[in-house]
């Protein structure tokens, strides 16, 4: 059985670059990149969730990857 | 694993403090004032957002009812509000608000007008504040605190009615000086980032 993985993607135009989702992240996989929105860390992101479900602009989905 | 607390996390009780510290000498609203500035400064001349990421004590304190004291009802925060017009718009509003408030300071100043001693909440309800003056400051100053006070005291009161409702920083989607400061790291950045 394969397992499903999932990540964290952020929506650049709706990020309001508050910051929480990078507060959140237990693995610093989220940075504020120049104050204009979140980036996350691909590598570090282990797809917990607590960025989606704490960012304020709904900016954040957890979208499942291959 | 828990993260070590740093000096910055404790800044929402700078915050609240703030507004105790009005209800005893409305002067000491002025102090407000570093919550405009230092924001503009760092988004400048930072090219970031460092203040509303890290050092925000209203987006701290927020977050702390909100999440920690479970006054949230943690739901999404409606499309309306997040949407640019609503974001833009209300800036917009604050900043003309604002000029107001500069306005009335102005009119006191010139001595055409008087003080008036009151705290208007959400820019219509006027609460008499004459406990928290007590004199030996030059009018206007005085005029522009209770102007000031009256914008803090409204927003940090519209933040937490959001925070009830919707996420505990939904503030932080519709801040005017958020709003701003990454309207200003978006055009000084505008080479880097990507859409």
């Amino acid at each position: 059985m394969k397992k499903i993985k999932r990540q964290a993607v952020s929506n650049k135009s709706e990020c309001v670059a508050c910051g929480v989702c990078a507060l959140e992240c237990k693995r610093q996989a989220i940075q504020i990149f120049k104050g204009c929105y979140a980036i996350v860390d691909t590598s570090l992101c282990v797809g917990c969730g607590m960025c989606e479900k704490n960012c304020p602009a709904g900016a954040i989905e957890m979208e499942v990857i291959e | 694993m828990k993260q070590k607390k740093k000096w910055s996390d404790y800044l929402w009780i700078v915050s609240a403090l703030y507004l105790v510290l009005g209800f005893f000498n409305i002067m000491f609203a002025w102090i407000g004032l570093l919550c405009f500035f230092i924001p503009l400064l760092i988004a400048i001349f930072g090219g970031s957002k460092a203040y509303c990421n890290r050092y925000c004590g209203r987006g701290q304190l927020l977050y702390l009812l909100g999440k920690r004291f479970k006054l949230s009802k943690q739901r999404n925060t409606p499309r309306w509000m997040k949407s640019k017009w609503f974001r833009y718009g209300f800036l917009l509003f604050f900043l003309t608000m604002f000029g107001t408030m500069l306005y009335t300071t102005y009119l006191v100043f010139s001595e055409t007008r008087g003080l008036r001693q009151v705290v208007k909440l959400f820019w219509t309800f006027q609460l008499p504040w004459n406990f928290a003056y007590h004199g030996s400051t030059p009018l206007w100053a005085a005029q522009f605190a209770f102007g000031f006070y009256s914008l803090m005291l409204t927003s940090t009161l519209l933040g937490s009615i959001t925070m009830f409702l919707f996420k505990p920083r939904s503030w932080c989607v519709y801040c005017p000086m958020g709003t701003m400061t990454q309207c200003i790291c978006k055009v000084k950045n505008s080479r880097e980032i990507k859409e």
